[in-house]
């Protein structure tokens, strides 16, 4: 049944708010929270207005001191105009800080680029200490939200809006492993978030009829990133192919690059949203259409550059443009 | 040791003079320093850490402990020789400051003894404040939180959204000091961005206000020590005080914000202290 992350996550918070007296919900006036939930919750549910980096500051004062909190906020928010507290504040500090931002990636859909959030990825990856987790499913979700009362550390739990789809029965996700969804030879298909890993699991299963095997990675954590899982499949690749909804620079697709380069000699093939701001109006599935970010599109590029490769002897060094 | 114990041998206006006769001697070092950020606000650092705050430099992680951050963060060597006189690290170690291999960087960071949170970006001071004043509510603690802002700082808007805060959460276990100097780098706050009337700006974001000398320690601290002023409110003392105090060639000049001095200079310094120490 489709499920929409961000309500999973405040769906599995009111129970363990409840076990863990030092957990808080501190909100951003986000209306993710209704008035009942926050009744139920009591005072370890505040809602501290439309103010970001002091969301960011208070959780970190409040951490220092022994509570462990909860930040909602907009994943574009986040990390852009909150980034300054989120790096000196809560990552300086190692402060275990949940930031939990919805309306990752194209999932503001229609609310246009204010709102879409498609840096936050390559942007949150690069402080240090802090975990970067990507949920493909309400599953995940709820999963990663009971594990992160393991985490000293500050976190960053990407967030969709509406309901997106389950993923196939797979092994539970643990933050730090990637997940192999499914086991093949001939080439790597590695993404995160809902749409993304669906999508990659599509194109496997059209790349199968057509003779080309494909392991499927859901590599829902990009810190800790799991660089062993990763290079194992791809070493026996001939290709390694990532699809995320982030702009193509600094998200998965540079994670996976920044490991292959320095420890397995694959191709790297990288898709997600091209150089430019969303320019016309739609809901998530429609941007994830219009900007190709599709199973075909796998299709297309595992062709492409295996068929080159076959005619001419060596790998594709065309430059991909999306 | 308590404050009140290290001050039957001493009193807050000596231990503001060698707050000063420290910083002289850091900004002398190879780095420099933020001097005159630090002059103006030595006195409101000698009455904290002597007279207010309740902290143990033999446990400075006492939950209990009141709290104190230096949200102007540049004023680093001031709040250096605070700690360093209060006894959270050995006075000689003053020495190592903006040297190679010192803890003691331009900017607080938490390595140095009795540094709650590493500061230094305006603006992040108050909201960190509001957290420790949050969580310390929620614990049944009856510490405070302390937070010295600059006036250039208020510049940042990020310390009028704690601001907001502070009061809505009616926060009246968080103090914040304004070091009235009214200059910054460049030049004088009111020409750069007018700030005035200060006082009333604070009101009218639900804080309980004072507007006093901010070189008479002894004041300082009763006023301090006297927080809350008024139930449910936060409490914003506005200390009015001047750039590079107590040294004649620098005070009230924007150019002691920042200063590497000359052995020349330092000998200046240094007779300009002994000066005003017995004059004073």
């Amino acid at each position: 049944m489709s499920r929409a992350t961000r309500e999973a996550y405040r769906d599995s918070l009111l129970p363990l708010l409840k076990q863990h007296p030092e957990l808080m919900c501190l909100d951003s006036d986000t209306g993710l929270f209704n008035a009942e939930y926050a009744a139920t919750a009591g005072d370890q549910y505040l809602n501290l207005g439309i103010a970001e980096h002091n969301l960011m500051g208070m959780a970190a004062g409040m951490a220092a001191c022994g509570r462990v909190p909860f930040v909602n906020t907009m994943a574009a928010f986040a990390t852009s105009r909150a980034l300054e507290a989120i790096k000196i504040d809560i990552a300086y500090n190692r402060l275990p800080v949940r930031i939990m931002a919805t309306h990752g990636g194209l999932a503001a859909g229609h609310l246009g680029p204010t709102h879409q959030a498609l840096e936050d990825l390559a942007v949150m990856r690069v402080l240090p200490g802090m975990t970067v987790v990507v949920p493909a499913d309400a599953a995940a979700t709820e999963a990663f939200v009971e594990q992160s009362l393991n985490l000293s550390g500050p976190l960053y739990v990407r967030l969709g809006r509406k309901p997106s789809p389950p993923l196939p029965a797979a092994p539970p996700p643990v933050i730090g492993q990637a997940q192999t969804l499914r086991q093949g030879g001939d080439v790597v298909l590695a993404s995160c978030g809902p749409y993304p890993v669906l999508a990659c699991l599509a194109a496997a299963d059209v790349l199968a009829g057509q003779g080309i095997e494909a392991t499927v990675l859901n590599m829902h954590t990009l810190r800790p990133f799991d660089a062993e899982t990763l290079v194992a499949a791809a070493r026996p690749a001939s290709l390694v192919v990532t699809l995320e909804e982030h702009w193509r620079s600094g998200g998965l697709g540079g994670a996976v690059t920044e490991t292959l380069a320095e420890a397995a000699p694959t191709r790297v093939l990288r898709l997600g949203m091209p150089d430019q701001f969303v320019d016309e109006v739609g809901n998530q599935e429609h941007l994830v259409a219009h900007y190709d970010l599709t199973a075909e599109r796998v299709v297309k590029t595992v062709r492409t550059a295996l068929d080159t490769a076959a005619r001419s002897g060596r790998p594709d060094r065309e430059v991909v443009t999306t | 040791m308590t404050a009140t114990q290290v001050l039957e041998r001493d009193t807050l206006d000596s231990v503001a003079a060698r707050i000063r006769s420290h910083v002289v001697d850091m900004c002398a070092g190879p780095e420099g320093g933020h001097l005159g950020g630090a002059f103006s606000c030595a006195d409101v650092l000698a009455a904290l850490y002597f007279s207010v705050l309740n902290v143990d430099p033999q446990r400075p992680d006492d939950p209990d402990r009141d709290r104190f951050l230096l949200s102007k963060g540049h004023a680093a060597v001031g709040l250096y020789a605070t700690l360093a006189e209060r006894g959270f690290f050995p006075v000689e170690e003053l020495t190592g400051y903006g040297r190679p291999g010192s803890r003691l960087m331009g900017h607080p960071v938490r390595a140095v003894p009795g540094v709650e949170m590493p500061t230094g970006s305006l603006g992040h001071g108050l909201a960190l404040g509001c957290g420790f004043a949050l969580a310390a509510r929620y614990a049944g603690r009856d510490a405070r939180s302390f937070v010295l802002l600059g006036d250039g700082e208020l510049q940042e808007g990020s310390v009028w959204e704690a601001a907001i805060a502070a009061a809505s959460l009616r926060l009246d276990r968080l103090v914040a000091v304004v070091d009235r100097n009214g200059l910054q780098l460049t030049g004088s706050t009111e020409g750069i961005a007018p700030m005035e009337p200060l006082a009333d700006r604070w009101r009218s974001f639900g804080w309980a206000v004072r507007d006093v000398d901010g070189h008479d320690p002894s004041q300082l601290a009763d006023h301090l020590g006297a927080t809350p002023w008024e139930p449910g409110k936060p409490s914003v003392l506005i200390a009015r005080t001047v750039k590079g105090q107590g040294l004649p060639f620098l005070a009230g000049r924007s150019a002691s914000h920042y200063v590497t001095l000359s052995p020349r200079n330092h000998a200046r310094a240094v007779r300009a202290l002994r000066a005003t120490e017995a004059t004073g």
